[in-house]
C-alpha cells in the first residue's frame, strides 16, 4: 500500500469534517470498549495471563533464530516448505510462483495485514490472478478499492448504506430492485458470492495469529470461518507470516490466545481458532495437497536489540486504537498506511522510516490509554517518544518547532531569567486575555488557535503559585488532599 | 532462498548482539519444548465433571450454540430429525465416516436421508463427532482425519455435533493432553468452534452464519454408547 502517512495532518484535517466518517467511528468507539471491559471483568486472571503473554514473548525474541529453525524443521517434517523472505518483494515472487506451479486463476485470501504491508493483491492482478479477500470487512474494502481503516474491522468505517451501494455496484448480474437494507441481507449476499469463489479457487492464502515452535503449525482466529474454506478447499495453502508471530508450545499459544479476543472483540473467545499442520494426510477427504509458510522479515530482525523491540510483541488486537482518543477522532486512513493508532504510529516508522512517518508519533495526547489496554504490555506510549527523539535527532521537526525549543533551551539553563521572561509573558497574556478569558488566535500559535481557543492565564506562572502554596501550608499546617487523578490500571 | 535464510538468521544473532547460540541457550529450548509446561490455567473450570458440564452448556449457549441432553446414541436419530423439523429444514445429513457415529440406528427415523462422506455445496446439515470440549469458553474440539472431514464443519449452513460428556473437559490444556495422548502428530486441521459462524463487519451488528453454519446445534450424551 503506497503511504500518505508524511500526509497526516491533512488527512487528519479531512476526517474531521467527514460527516459519514464520524458517523461510523461513533458507534465504533463504545462497541469495542464496552465489550471488552465486560470480558476483563469475568477473567480474575486476566492480568496475570497478560504479564505471562509478555514473558512469553520476550523469551521468544531473545531465542528468535533458535525457534524459527525448530518450527522450520517441523513444518518439513509434516511435509510442508518454509520460503524465508528478506523483503516485500521476495514474499511476493515466492507467492506468484507457487500460484505458477498449479496455473492457479483465482486465489482466495483470509484476513492478512502482512498482505497488505507487501502490497499482494495488486501484484497478483498483475501476474494474471484474481485475488479474492474473503473476510467480510476485507472483501467490502476490496469492492470499494480501499485500505482498511482498522486491523481486526478492517471496513469499520462505513455505513451499511456504503455497502450496499458497493454491492449494487458489483453484484451487477443479481436483481437491481433487490432490498438491501437490512445488514442480514448484505451478510447472505456476500456469503452466496464467496461461496462461489471458494469453491472455485485454486489457491487458498491466509495469514497467522501465531507459529508454533513445538509442532510446526500455523494458527489463525476468526469469527466468520472465511479463513477455514479459504485453507481447506483450494489445492494450496499459502500462510503469510511475519516471524515474530512465532511461540514455543501449543501452551504458550493457548495463553495468548485468552487474551486476545477478550482484548480485540470483547469475546470469551472467537468462532474458530484453527491449528493447521501440514498438507492432508494420506486417506484425509479434503484439506489443501501442498502448505506452504511464506515468513517475512521487512524490517523486524532490525528492531530487535533496539528500543523498539517490545514492539514485536504485538499481537494485532487492535485494543490500543480502540481506545485511542486520536483513532477515535480521525479514523484509521488518515495514518496513511496499513497500520494505524497506536501500534501503527510505532510500527510504521520503523517498517517504512521515519522520514516517511515521522507525524505519526506525533498524533498522540500521550493519556496512556494504549498501555493500559495492550495485552501485551508494550510501552507504547514511551516508545513514541523514541521515534520523537530519532526524529529530532535526525533534524526533522520543523524549523519552528526546533527554534521554539532551542529558546525553550535557552531560558531554562538560565533560572532567573526563565522566571523573569515567564512573569513577564504570563503577565502580559493575563492582562490581554483578562475580559474573554480566551484567546480566538494568538502570533505564533496559529496550530493551535486554527482549532480551539486558547484559555487565558490567569497571570501568574507556577512558580509564583507554588511558591504562594507552599507558604500557605506551612501557615495553616493543613494537608492538602491528594489529587483524584483517575487510575489508569483500573482500566 | 536459501541465502535470504542465513541473511534472516544472521541479522536476528546480530541484534541480538551474540553468534550462535550457546548450548545453554539451545538445551533452555530444547527443554521447554519438550517440556510444554502449562502456564497459568483459569480456575474458572477447575470443577467436578457435572458442573463442568454445566459449565460447558451455558458457556456455549451464550455464543448462541444450542445444547441438547440425550441419555444415549440411540435418540440421536429422533433429536436430529426433530430439530430439523423445527427449523422448516429438510431432512437430510451428511454425516462424518466416524465409527461411532456409525453405530447410529438411523433407520429407527426413516423419514431421514443420511449419507456419508466430506462437504458437498448442496449439503445442508452436516453430522459429525466431536474429539474433546472445552468447558471454560464452550468451546468444541474437532480433528480433521480420514473419519472427520474438516468440511462438514465449515460448509453447510447448519452443523449438528455429536458429543459425550465424558469428552467435555475443563480448559484448552486438557484438550492438548488429550491429543497428546492418542501418540499421533498433529492432525493437519484442529478447530476451535466456539459458537456459530458470525460477523460484525456491517456497523458492528451481529449477524450469524457469515461464511461458516448459521446454526450450531451440540448433542450431549449423556450415557455410554447405544
Ligand atoms: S500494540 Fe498491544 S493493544 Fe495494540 S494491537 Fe498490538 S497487542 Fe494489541
Amino acid at each position: 500500500m503506497q503511504s500518505t502517512s508524511h500526509a497526516f495532518k491533512d488527512n487528519a484535517h479531512g476526517a474531521l469534517a467527514d460527516e459519514r466518517l464520524q458517523k461510523a467511528l461513533g458507534k465504533m468507539k463504545v462497541g469495542f470498549q464496552d465489550k471488552r471491559t465486560r470480558a476483563v471483568a469475568r477473567l480474575p486472571e486476566f492480568d496475570t495471563l497478560r504479564d505471562q503473554s509478555r514473558d512469553i514473548k520476550n523469551h521468544v525474541l531473545e531465542h528468535l533464530d533458535l525457534y524459527l529453525e525448530r518450527f522450520e524443521a517441523n513444518v518439513i517434517a509434516n511435509g510442508g516448505k518454509v520460503h524465508w523472505c528478506r523483503t516485500p518483494g521476495e514474499a511476493r515472487d515466492a507467492i506468484v510462483e507457487i500460484c505458477r506451479s498449479v496455473d492457479a486463476r483465482i486465489v482466495t485470501k483470509g484476513k492478512s495485514m502482512i498482505a497488505e504491508e507487501i502490497e499482494l493483491n495488486d501484484h497478483l492482478e498483475k501476474n494474471g490472478l484474481e485475488p479474492v479477500e474473503t473476510d467480510l470487512g476485507e472483501y467490502i474494502i476490496q469492492l470499494r478499492k480501499e485500505a482498511p481503516s482498522h486491523i481486526i474491522a478492517p471496513a469499520v468505517h462505513l455505513n451499511k448504506e456504503d455497502v450496499a451501494e458497493s454491492f449494487m455496484k458489483a453484484h451487477d448480474k443479481l436483481d437491481p430492485n433487490r432490498s438491501l437494507e437490512e445488514p442480514r441481507a448484505l451478510v447472505n449476499e456476500a456469503r452466496e458470492m464467496l461461496r462461489q469463489k471458494f469453491l472455485a479457487a485454486d489457491v487458498g492464502i491466509t495469514g497467522a495469529n501465531f507459529l508454533i515452535a513445538e509442532t510446526g503449525s500455523t494458527v489463525i482466529v476468526t469469527n466468520e470461518g472465511n479463513g477455514d474454506l479459504t485453507q481447506t478447499l483450494p489445492k494450496i495453502h499459502i500462510v503469510l507470516a511475519s516471524l515474530e508471530k512465532i511461540v514455543p508450545t501449543l501452551e504458550d499459544a493457548t495463553t495468548i490466545l485468552r487474551v486476545l479476543a477478550r482484548s480485540a472483540t470483547g469475546q470469551e473467545f472467537s468462532s474458530y481458532t484453527t491449528f493447521s499442520t501440514g498438507p492432508r494426510r494420506p486417506g484425509d477427504l479434503d484439506g489443501p495437497e501442498q502448505f506452504h509458510v511464506v515468513l517475512l522479515d521487512n524490517g523486524r530482525t532490525a528492531m530487535l536489540g533496539t528500543e523498539f523491540q517490545e514492539m514485536l510483541r504485538c499481537i494485532r488486537c487492535g485494543a490500543c486504537m480502540n481506545h485511542c482518543p486520536v483513532y477515535g477522532a480521525v479514523g484509521g486512513h488518515a495514518y496513511g498506511w496499513v497500520y494505524p493508532g497506536p501500534m501503527g504510529s510505532v510500527l510504521t516508522p520503523g517498517l517504512i522510516g521515519v522520514q516517511e512517518a515521522g507525524h505519526l508519533p506525533n498524533a498522540s495526547t500521550f493519556c496512556g490509554k494504549c498501555e493500559s489496554v495492550c495485552p501485551m504490555r508494550i510501552p507504547l506510549p514511551k516508545m513514541m517518544r523514541h521515534w520523537r527523539e530519532r526524529e529530532y535527532e535526525k533534524k526533522m521537526s520543523p524549523q519552528a518547532f526546533r527554534n521554539g525549543l532551542g529558546i525553550w533551551a535557552w531560558f531554562a539553563k538560565r533560572p532567573d531569567m526563565y522566571r523573569l521572561g515567564s512573569r513577564i509573558a504570563m503577565g502580559v497574556l493575563g492582562m490581554l486575555g483578562r475580559r474573554k478569558g480566551k484567546f480566538r488566535s494568538l502570533p505564533l500559535a496559529g496550530g493551535w488557535t486554527d482549532w480551539r481557543d486558547m484559555p487565558a492565564p490567569e497571570g501568574k506562572t507556577f512558580h509564583q503559585l507554588w511558591a504562594e502554596r507552599q507558604q500557605g501550608k506551612a501557615s495553616t499546617g493543613a494537608a492538602t488532599t491528594a489529587s483524584s487523578s483517575s487510575d489508569r490500571k483500573a482500566a | 532462498m536459501s541465502e535470504a535464510r542465513t541473511q534472516i538468521l544472521t541479522s536476528i544473532r546480530r541484534s541480538l548482539k551474540r553468534d550462535s547460540a550457546s548450548p545453554e541457550m539451545v538445551s533452555t529450548v530444547e527443554n521447554r519444548l519438550k517440556a510444554h509446561a502449562r502456564n497459568l490455567v483459569p480456575q474458572r473450570s477447575n470443577l467436578s465433571p457435572s458442573d463442568r458440564i454445566d459449565l460447558f452448556v451455558s458457556m456455549a449457549t451464550e455464543v448462541a450454540a444450542t445444547v441438547e441432553r440425550l441419555p444415549n446414541l440411540s435418540r440421536v436419530p429422533h433429536a436430529v430429525a426433530d430439530y430439523l423439523a423445527s427449523q422448516n429444514l429438510p431432512a437430510e445429513v451428511k454425516v462424518a465416516p466416524d465409527p461411532q457415529l456409525a453405530t447410529i440406528p438411523w433407520d429407527k427415523r426413516p423419514t431421514l436421508t443420511v449419507t456419508t462422506g466430506r462437504a458437498a455445496d448442496r449439503d445442508l446439515t452436516s453430522v459429525t463427532a466431536a474429539f474433546s470440549a472445552i468447558a471454560e469458553t464452550g468451546t468444541l474440539m474437532m480433528l480433521s482425519g480420514p473419519e472427520h472431514p474438516t468440511t462438514l464443519n465449515m460448509m453447510p449452513d447448519t452443523h449438528i455435533v455429536v458429543l459425550r460428556a465424558d469428552q467435555v473437559v475443563g480448559s484448552y490444556e486438557d484438550g492438548w493432553d488429550a491429543v497428546r495422548r492418542r501418540d499421533k502428530e498433529m492432525p493437519r486441521t484442529v478447530n476451535f468452534i466456539t459458537g456459530p459462524s458470525r460477523t460484525g463487519d456491517i456497523e458492528q451488528t451481529l449477524q450469524l452464519g457469515a461464511h461458516g453454519p448459521r446454526r450450531l446445534h451440540i448433542l450431549l450424551i449423556d450415557g455410554p454408547s447405544v
